[in-house]
């Protein structure tokens, strides 16, 4: 399948985001943030709707609302007034509800909607793909700079906090760099399926090491195999690419959990 | 100089008073134990003298300074947390979590270097768990978790030692050994320490001060003094008559008698 360009820049999009899953998933597992990465990637309809109602591009117009989405949760869950669980289902709705309304109002607004619901990686441009592995660039030499700190407060944020170190800073930059790894990974797998891929490789990752440096070495590794081998599952079977690489990574994942509850 | 100084300090919580005009100091190289009964506002003592809570008025001065003026000289005070257990699976050694103590060090990349991972040794061993660095944090003992917990508080070059139920949970032995590997380090390391216990008995036997409060501050002084007066049966609203006889047997067990 490699003969075609379309195909070539599909591989490299799955490889870069499923590296770039594979390293944030880390944090989604450690620090419990699976729910409100389902919040994120479920405002970013919000945010496509916005960017195809006024003309600008639906990726950047996502990524700002993704990132507002995130920071407004996670600000009014701090408050201690309401259950985080709560603020982010009342969001995810809200967004959901948002970029319907607006889809509807443009014609042959399904055809739009099931491309960021389910992702359509075969018609990645090369522009989008440069841009996905800039933003994955960017994301990494943030993770690679915060990293202990990150770590420092998942392990214990009040310790943290005495130390001075910035826990806020650090909780603020890890929900941006989760919404811009959602934004760029919903053009490869979905919004749908997008939690999967951060879920799936950290927490099969998880079940073979205690070790945070081999964690997401194995986490990175398994998204972008299941990447490559679900984009490769794909064209033989003539099925959604999104759902065979996150097949692929379930697969890996309940295999793990076989044989580590037998050891 | 004073460690610390609390000068008729008020903190609301929630519009609830938590603490009303306590104050009191504590000399450089002193052992300053905060006992007091359920609710009495201990942890937030302690969570004010680390800048965690904002003061309602008054005011808290740490190694001559306020608490959020600290900034990078935070790591003069080494804080361990009341904390009974740690996720099993938290993915990093006792060395890496011990680390995380000296952030403060680093220089911008946050990248440990050979000297850190010198003085995490050296911190492992001043607690006695040398050996136990490259073990996954979540598989120590209760005792070992401590001791962890201790070693990262002290590799920063550490002034102040503050401790929250540094012991809650541990058997007797395991409470006596952890007091006595505390006592040493102080010692040693010629650290301030300001610890609370809801075990009135056992930082009686240990700190060279005791401070008693229930939202107000009952009594400060040596211990002798502290257990025998009124204001601890004030405080916390029973008869202590029993309190002499214990602290005696307490001491025997310590010294193994």
């Amino acid at each position: 399948m490699l003969e075609f360009a379309f195909a070539q820049r599909a591989l490299a999009a799955v490889v870069v985001v499923g590296l770039l899953c594979g390293l944030l998933g880390f944090f989604v597992v450690l620090r419990r943030l699976a729910f409100i990465g389902v919040g994120i990637s479920h405002s970013a309809v919000g945010g496509v709707a916005i960017g195809l109602l006024l003309g600008v591009d639906p990726s950047l117009s996502a990524a700002v609302f993704a990132i507002l989405v995130a920071l407004a949760m996670s600000w009014i869950a701090r408050s201690r007034r309401i259950s985080e669980d709560a603020v982010i289902g009342v969001f995810l709705s809200a967004s959901m509800a948002l970029g319907l309304v607006l889809l509807s109002l443009r014609h042959g607004f399904q055809q739009d909607l099931f491309g960021y619901l389910f992702g359509s990686v075969l018609a990645i441009s090369a522009a989008e793909l440069a841009a996905i592995g800039g933003l994955a660039v960017l994301v990494s030499g943030i993770v690679f700079v915060t990293f202990r700190e990150m770590l420092f407060v998942a392990f214990d944020e009040e310790v943290a906090r005495a130390y001075g170190r910035p826990v806020d800073a650090l909780d603020a930059v890890l929900l941006v760099v989760l919404a811009v790894t959602i934004v760029a990974g919903v053009r490869v797998v979905g919004v749908l399926l997008i939690e999967a891929l951060l879920v799936v490789p950290a927490a099969t990752a998880a079940l073979w090491t205690l070790d945070f440096r081999r964690q997401i070495a194995l986490s990175m590794g398994l998204g972008a195999a299941s990447g490559v081998l679900g984009l490769t599952l794909s064209y033989q079977f003539d099925v959604a690419a999104g759902g065979a690489i996150v097949l692929v990574a379930v697969t890996c994942f309940f295999a793990s959990l076989l044989v580590r509850r037998g050891q | 100089m004073d460690a610390v100084v609390f000068d008729r300090v008020h903190v609301e919580l929630d519009g609830r008073v938590v603490l009303e005009n306590i104050s009191f100091r504590v000399a450089e190289g002193a052992f300053l134990g905060v006992i007091g009964p359920n609710g009495a506002g201990k942890t937030t003592l302690l969570r004010a003298l680390l800048g965690l809570v904002p003061v309602t008025s008054g005011s808290i001065q740490v190694l001559g300074r306020a608490p959020a003026t600290l900034g990078a000289d935070a790591h003069s005070i080494g804080y361990v947390p009341q904390r009974a257990v740690v996720s099993r699976n938290f993915p990093a050694t006792v060395g890496d979590i011990v680390m995380m103590g000296r952030l403060c060090c680093m220089g911008r990349m946050r990248l440990p270097k050979s000297t850190d991972w010198h003085e995490v040794a050296r911190s492992l061993g001043h607690v006695g768990i040398a050996h136990l660095s490259d073990r996954p944090i979540g598989r120590l003992s209760g005792g070992e978790m401590r001791r962890a917990l201790l070693a990262q508080a002290l590799c920063a070059g550490t002034r102040l030692l503050v401790l929250d139920e540094p012991t809650v949970g541990l058997d007797l032995p395991s409470e006596l050994e952890f007091y006595g590997l505390l006592l040493h380090l102080q010692r040693e390391l010629s650290l301030t320490v300001v610890c609370v216990s809801h075990d009135l008995l056992a930082l009686a036997g240990q700190a060279s001060e005791l401070i008693c409060i229930n939202r107000v501050m009952h009594v400060h002084g040596n211990p002798e003094e502290v257990v025998h007066s009124h204001a601890l049966r004030e405080a916390y609203s029973c008869e202590f008559d029993f309190l002499a006889g214990e602290i005696a047997h307490h001491d025997r067990m310590r010294s193994g008698a």
